[in-house]
């Protein structure tokens, strides 16, 4: 708990320290209080967990890998938001205010163990967000994204909240483990209440994580938002999002499997497809990557159908892999964007040229997006196909198999660029930030790729 | 010195030094040493093989632990012959490339795939197999769309998403089978010991037989290839046909078939059936050819059908002729395309229409030539007969009318072959061909090694076919009995 209210303190200091003009100290001190967090949460690996605060948050081993996972990708975040803010905005601190806020949120939500807390932690982790996708003021683009995310989050908390209402109607409290002694309790005679619940929080936590049919403010948002903002959005807030998602459901509704599983089975599938073919018509590399977003989604969603002992790990993996591939595309296209003004697939002919390591960390980025060996996404598909394949779920993995070879048609585009579209064109300079954090999140995406037990069986 | 994960290694770390060299000079000398020291490594395992049906120099790390995933590598008869094909052929290969300035990063990307093959013919655990399968395939994609011809970026795309979309089924069939093992691991042993209901094997023999039929290829998955192997430049030509073939060959031997006996049972006559259409498909193709390099794509589906063909047959005459053949196809088409490679580049084009005559500027280049068409003919006495007379006995024992289809090949292949070196080699000279080099340096080096072997192989093949002879055996019998029951 310690972490959290460090975090918390962190996000306020960071604001004042705005106040006072303080603006060359904000990344150090943000980057050093998430430092801190990180350690905070690690110490506690390994104690017993207990639920703390009449059982409002559990730091188990699974609260505390997503934890650690989402505190990690937002220091490479803040590693590329440096000249990045400083260009936006003269308002610097509000940026990194707003998401250490978002991520005391996120953080919340992978480590609940109450109704309650799930939902204020979405809402902290979304209100933040709402005023990042619009902190561009003058940008038309960004005030549609951040209306259509604040209108599209706010009616899905409703639904959010109804289901959990519904919850309480039938098992009489908010805690997990009340819920989940309700529910095996009465294996055969629960509540039809609790089953119109479950189905409100499928459809409230779908909207949260991008799945079809309820994806339809992500591309748009983000697209729309500043690209820093989109990169922390699709990693860090998915992950949470996804934590929370599969927590809820690994932790009480798991008896009620034959249930909902055919309910998300038909979700998943349309998100795989809905998002690789939408994915394969866009000319934006940065849409393409909020289209291949919903399509992850589908994947990670596997987790949560097939579940089982099995599916923390595989999402954790997954969450992992897709973030460190996500924050070297974004990073990357910020600095073409920058370069030539473009975020299409143009702006990147001919990168390989001027900017050979540039390319090939991209380029190993999408290998991963795709899916390829000897890189963390390939880990990440196989145990989601393993994860399925062991609940019978033969057609979802040979579908997934179709949808995961649509992928390499966009993915491997923008390696078509850099490579095969030869163009005379400036070298993309970048900080020594940047630098940093590409090369933690390759190098990392392969260490992983090559040796995966350093993270596979972890919790 | 027979440490076979060094030898994995070794091409690996070559590649991660070679990426970063600029010089074109220093990445050919480095390359070609690298390669050299993989294939003098490779000897002590020809050496200290006891030819018996054991699976030798095994190696096994844990990799994944809490997934049952280990490092599992070893050799026996049948991939021994395929580890020896590949580190012998790659020091040719980039011989052969010496004739272009290709940068440090061309021969990395060489090594890495040697990597990824050897890894495919060494593996004994399922999820290693695959991670070879899929590491092989990365380098040549960008071998291919980097310095390939005009349709480059189209004809690749579709080539590599083709075998993605076959060897992801197979992914699938892999994991389902590890969740049917007892032990819970990826083991090739575990897998072999599986005794599965006829329906399931069913599914698995499409889901492997997909993945490798599309590599292969074997009619009518093979529409990737032409292209493919006509816009790629020639190493990555010589690559593909030489080696990565033989990649889906080795995995019928090694993991369809014997994986999957029922499902080969009841499909298996109808993929021998598939491959003989392949031959006689093919080869009818390949003489309306214009373009030399095209002619040989598709003599290379030809064979490859009546390799595939010969396995099938699953006899030991049959699966003998398909591993010595898959030698020999990969020394006769390395030999072709580096020579066609050698006439296009001092000509310009690979119109067969505007060759011709060039044995008489170019002797030596007309005799080697000629000796290596031989050897891909399958002439007695060239290394390619060994292997096809081996082939059509075991189809012949499978049935007769096979055979005589199969056996068109030997015809059909001559046919074109030999039209395809009289409109190169013979004929009248034109203004192009009246100053025709003929070959030296690096190219008479690369040649002569391919035309010994040709020969050596054709006249003695007894120590080639005694490295597999043991494990095939086994292998037969063992799967036969399992598709008896």
């Amino acid at each position: 708990m310690s972490a959290i209210i460090t975090l918390s303190l962190l996000a306020i200091l960071v604001l004042y320290l705005g106040l006072f003009k303080a603006g060359r100290a904000l990344l150090p001190i943000s980057l050093l209080g998430l430092f801190a967090t990180l350690v905070l949460y690690i110490t506690q690996w390994g104690v017993d967990a207990e639920p703390l605060y009449s059982g409002m948050v559990l730091f188990d081993h699974y609260a505390i890998a997503f934890s650690v996972l989402c505190i990690f990708v937002t220091m490479l975040v803040m590693l590329l938001s440096k000249d990045y803010f400083d260009a936006a905005s003269s308002h610097v601190a509000e940026y990194y205010a707003l998401i250490l806020f978002s991520l005391t949120g996120a953080l919340l939500v992978a480590s609940f163990h109450n109704l309650a807390m799930l939902f204020i932690g979405i809402e902290i982790m979304s209100v933040a967000l709402y005023i990042l996708a619009g902190i561009r003021k003058k940008d038309f683009a960004s005030n549609e994204a951040a209306l259509k995310y604040f209108l599209m989050g706010a009616f899905s908390t409703g639904f959010l909240l109804f289901g959990i209402t519904l919850l309480y109607g039938a098992s009489g409290s908010f805690d997990l483990a009340a819920i989940k002694d309700y529910v095996v309790a009465n294996p055969q005679g629960v509540s039809p209440l609790f089953y119109a619940g479950i189905l409100l929080l499928i459809v409230g936590l779908g909207f949260k994580v991008g799945a079809a049919p309820f994806h339809f403010w992500t591309p748009d948002v983000y697209d729309g938002a500043p690209i820093l903002i989109t990169t922390f959005m699709s990693t860090v807030v998915k992950t949470a999002a996804f934590a929370g998602f599969l927590r809820l459901f690994y932790f009480c509704f798991v008896p009620l499997h034959d249930f909902w599983e055919p309910v998300l089975l038909v979700i998943t599938i349309i998100t795989l497809f809905v998002g690789n073919i939408t994915a394969i018509v866009q000319q934006s590399f940065k849409r393409m990557l909020a289209y291949s977003s919903i399509s992850h989604a589908g994947y990670m969603l596997f987790a949560i159908v097939a579940i089982g002992p099995a599916a923390a790990g595989s999402v954790l993996v997954y969450a992992g892999a897709y973030s460190l591939a996500s924050v070297v595309a974004f990073g990357i296209l910020i600095l073409v964007k920058r370069a030539s003004g473009s975020d299409h697939f143009e702006a990147f002919n001919g990168l390989s040229q001027k900017n050979p390591y540039l390319s090939a960390a991209l380029a190993i980025a999408m290998l991963s997006l795709a899916g390829i060996p000897l890189t963390a996404g390939f880990i990440g598909k196989f145990m989601m196909f393993s994860g399925a394949l062991a609940d019978y779920q033969v057609l979802l993995v040979v579908l997934a198999a179709i949808n995961a070879a649509m992928g390499i048609f966009y993915y491997f585009r923008v390696i078509v660029s850099m490579y095969f579209k030869p163009m005379d064109r400036e070298q993309v300079m970048m900080t020594a930030q940047y630098k940093t954090a590409i090369f933690v999140a390759v190098l990392l995406t392969l260490v992983l790729g090559v040796y995966p037990a350093l993270l596979v069986g972890l919790i | 010195m027979d440490n076979l994960f060094i030898l994995l290694l070794l091409p690996i770390l070559g590649a991660l030094v070679l990426a970063f060299v600029q010089q074109v000079k220093t990445a050919k000398q480095l390359a070609l040493l690298v390669s050299l020291v993989s294939l003098v490594l490779t000897i002590p395992f020809l050496v200290n093989f006891v030819p018996d049906a054991s699976m030798q120099f095994q190696q096994r790390f844990a990799w994944i632990p809490s997934l049952g995933i280990h490092f599992h590598i070893g050799i026996d008869g049948i991939s021994l012959p395929l580890v020896l094909l590949t580190n012998g052929l790659v020091p040719l290969i980039i011989l052969g490339a010496f004739s272009y300035d290709y940068k440090g990063s061309f021969y990395a990307l060489v090594l890495f795939m040697q990597a990824g093959l050897l890894l495919v013919f060494t593996a004994l655990d399922a999820f290693a197999f695959y991670i070879g399968w899929e590491v092989a395939l990365i380098p040549i994609y960008f071998i291919c769309a980097i310095w390939g011809g005009e349709n480059r970026i189209r004809v690749n795309l579709k080539f590599f998403i083709y075998t993605f979309l076959g060897s992801l089924l197979m992914l699938a069939a892999i994991i389902y089978l590890h969740l049917q093992v007892p032990s819970a691991d990826y083991e090739l042993t575990s897998f072999y010991q599986l005794a599965l209901d006829a329906s399931t094997q069913r599914w698995i023999f499409w889901a492997f037989f997909l993945a490798f039929a599309i590599k292969m290829p074997i009619f009518p998955f093979h529409t990737w290839q032409p292209d493919t192997y006509t816009e790629a430049p020639t190493a990555g030509t010589m690559l593909l046909a030489g080696i990565m073939l033989k990649m889906g060959v080795y995995g019928v031997i090694r993991w369809l078939i014997p994986v999957a006996p029922l499902g080969v049972a009841a499909y298996g006559q109808f993929a021998l059936i598939l491959c003989i259409i392949g031959v006689v498909y093919a080869s009818i193709i390949a003489f309306k050819q214009r373009d030399a390099k095209r002619l040989v794509a598709y003599s290379s589906i030809a064979h490859v059908g009546l390799i595939g063909a010969g396995i099938f047959a699953w006899n030991v005459q049959g699966v003998q002729g398909a591993i010595i053949q898959m030698v020999n196809h990969g020394i006769s088409v390395v030999g072709l395309f580096f020579v066609l490679d050698i006439v296009a580049r001092r000509l310009g084009t690979r119109d067969l229409a505007a060759m011709g005559g060039i044995a008489k500027p170019a002797p030596v280049l007309a005799i080697v030539f000629l000796a290596i068409v031989m050897g891909a003919v399958g002439l007695p006495l060239t290394n390619g007969f060994v292997g096809e007379f081996l082939l059509l006995m075991g189809v012949y024992e499978y049935g007769i009318w096979y055979a005589v289809f199969g056996g068109l090949t030997l015809i059909l292949g001559a046919v074109y072959m030999l039209s395809m070196y009289q409109k190169v080699m013979l004929g009248n000279v034109n203004v192009q061909t009246e100053t025709f080099a003929d070959i030296k340096g690096s190219e008479w080096l690369v040649l002569g090694i391919i035309v010994i072997l040709v020969i050596g192989i054709g006249v003695y093949p007894k120590p080639l076919l005694n490295i597999s002879e043991a494990a095939v055996i086994e292998l037969v019998d063992k799967v036969g009995l399992i598709g008896k029951n």
